[in-house]
């Protein structure tokens, strides 16, 4: 009894969870010209409108460019200043680590309109770097605290031994930090990645003419429900998930380790 | 000999405690130097300052005559062996044994060459090809070892190398890092808390407490001839009681032995106590050590005088017997304090 209460429970949670994620996935495949029951489908026509429709496939393209771009430069930065605060006595170290992982807590919305009115003053046009700049801001501050997280003492100590048999500075950061870090790495840069694709806010208010695929999708939905805004979703959210298993088979793989 | 290597009035501080205090250490040429001492005598400050990781407060650290004192550790002659090893966990092993060679522009090929004739020496012949994580600690141990000698250092330099080691696996170990150290005739300077793996491995030992060196010397003479109190306590067990000098002699608990002007108290080692003499004693312990029997026995003159002793596995003592024991005159070790 208790046993079915509880699967019954589990599988309510789950639903809401994913039933309007499945209804949008079932109604991109619809035949027909609404994404409303009855269900005639499964038909393809949707996704190849989409595929041909050449504002969405350059948002779509323009979205992995941002993601890929702004993932690698936080994961960078993020590397770095890990690095720097993991290896040196810094001044008033536990105020400035605060201070790089506070965007975490600020909304997007705020820090898209700062971002806004800061490139407005310094006279920076709305653009897809405009937007990548906001991308690296949000993602910068999950990156550090990923990687930080993994940098400890025993690998002081083998930075230390590199040193010792001859390596530069510069040596020791590309041939024994970071392939160390590698799985912490691997897992800031996809989770950079999944936020950077999803991220809707900040693309809207810094982008103009080029934009990434949330804003053009968007623009779609303000013509109205159809399925084509279902396919693109059912899409959008096939990326998410492939970068998220990514994201966790590197995350557990460096737990089992 | 010439020295190797010398360590000149060195003085380091941690905040407000003194680590150490005006130290000076002469390194000899294909030496095994240990510095033995308890924790937070300033034996891996020494040696970090020896291998460039600690710029001392004071002094200098000489290496071939030349001032290696405020030179980075990548600059000088020395390489080092950590506790924990620090191999590169994502290198195979031959790559880590080869890192040293490949920072020094050595091409792929002889550098490969030298990292597996390495290997050979250290007995990982064949696990070049293996990652660290494959290997046990020892193997582990030997891959650390390697590495550091194949860059060919003045000096080598290992901090705690037998530490992680269980104890059957560190005694082999120590017979292997000596038959090493002279198969390649580098110096090694090794630090240990471990007297017996002084004494193994030592040419030289220095025996170290509160940032000072209190002796130093082969290990039969510190062993037998201390030089210190200390030395005499760290350095194998000993009892140590306290004496008065009046005119070249100093009087104690365990009787009157020759002493020079401002000696304090004697010490003797508990193999050189024995059953038969002078002194009655009440045995208050006895431990069983296979080949012999530990005796701990206190003195029925002087109450709170420990005396202990090393007898016979087969001498038929237990606790709360009346023994009569005897210090061998000659073996009575005489300290200033």
């Amino acid at each position: 009894m208790v046993r079915a209460v509880s699967i019954l429970y589990a599988a309510l949670l789950y639903g809401f969870i994913f039933l309007p994620v499945a209804v949008l996935v079932l109604f991109s495949f619809q035949g027909t010209l609404f994404p409303i029951p009855p269900f005639n489908g499964p038909s393809l026509r949707w996704y190849a409108a989409v595929l041909s429709d050449a504002r969405l496939t350059s948002g779509l393209l323009n979205s992995i460019l941002v993601a890929v771009v702004t993932s690698a430069i936080a994961t960078l930065l993020g590397f770095l200043s890990a690095w720097g605060f993991a290896r040196f006595p810094l001044p008033a170290a536990n105020l400035l680590r605060g201070l790089i992982t506070l965007p975490l807590t600020v909304s997007y919305l705020i820090i898209g309109m700062g971002l806004l009115i800061f490139f407005n003053w310094i006279s920076l046009p709305k653009s897809l770097m405009a937007a990548g700049i906001g991308h690296v801001v949000i993602n910068l501050p999950l990156c550090f605290a990923i990687i930080y997280s993994q940098m400890g003492d025993h690998q002081a100590n083998i930075e230390r031994a590199a040193r010792d048999l001859g390596a530069q500075e510069w040596q020791v950061l590309t041939l024994v930090t970071a392939p160390m870090l590698w799985p912490a790495l691997f897992a800031s840069f996809f989770l950079a990645m999944t936020f950077s694709w999803d991220e809707f806010v900040i693309a809207f208010l810094l982008t103009r003419f080029d934009t990434t695929l949330p804003v053009e999708i968007w623009n779609l939905l303000r013509a109205g429900l159809n399925p084509k805004t279902n396919a693109v979703g059912a899409l959008v959210f096939g990326v998410s998930i492939v970068l998220a298993i990514i994201f966790e088979l590197v995350a557990f793989r460096k737990r089992a380790a | 000999m010439t020295a190797l290597a010398a360590i000149e009035n060195i003085s380091h501080r941690f905040g407000p405690v003194t680590v150490l205090d005006n130290v000076s250490l002469a390194i000899a040429a294909g030496s095994y130097t240990v510095l033995l001492g308890p924790s937070g005598s300033g034996k891996t400050t020494l040696l970090s300052i020896l291998g460039g990781f600690l710029q001392p407060a004071q002094g200098r650290v000489l290496i071939n005559g030349v001032d290696c004192t405020g030179m980075a550790p990548a600059r000088r002659p020395t390489a080092t062996v950590f506790q924990d090893y620090a191999l590169f966990p994502h290198m195979s092993v031959g790559a880590n044994v080869g890192f040293g060679l490949r920072m020094k522009g050595v091409a792929k090929g002889p550098r490969e060459a030298r990292a597996r004739d390495m290997l050979g020496i250290v007995g990982l012949a064949q696990s070049f090809d293996k990652k660290p994580h494959q290997l046990s600690g020892g193997q582990r141990q030997r891959v650390a070892l390697a590495r550091a000698l194949v860059v060919e250092p003045a000096v080598l330099l290992l901090d705690e190398p037998l530490g992680a080691l269980d104890l059957k696996l560190r005694r082999q170990m120590q017979d292997e890092l000596k038959a090493i150290q002279k198969r390649v005739g580098t110096a090694f300077v090794h630090v240990t808390h471990d007297q017996e793996e002084a004494m193994a491995l030592a040419d030289h030992v220095v025996v170290m407490n509160h940032g000072r060196i209190e002796d130093e010397g082969p290990p039969e003479r510190v062993y037998g001839r201390p030089a210190t109190r200390f030395a005499a306590t760290f350095m194998g067990e000993s009892t140590v009681v306290a004496g008065e000098t009046v005119n070249g002699v100093i009087r104690t608990a365990l009787g009157s032995f020759a002493a020079q002007v401002g000696a304090t108290h004697i010490a003797i080692r508990p193999e050189h106590v024995r059953l038969g003499g002078p002194l009655a004693a009440r045995v208050s312990d006895v431990v069983y050590q296979g080949s012999f029997k530990r005796v701990t026995a206190e003195l029925s003159s002087t109450p709170g005088i420990s005396v202990l002793a090393r007898l016979p596995a087969e001498a038929n003592v237990k606790a709360g017997d009346d023994v009569m024991l005897g210090v061998d005159a000659a073996h009575v070790i005489v300290l200033k304090d």
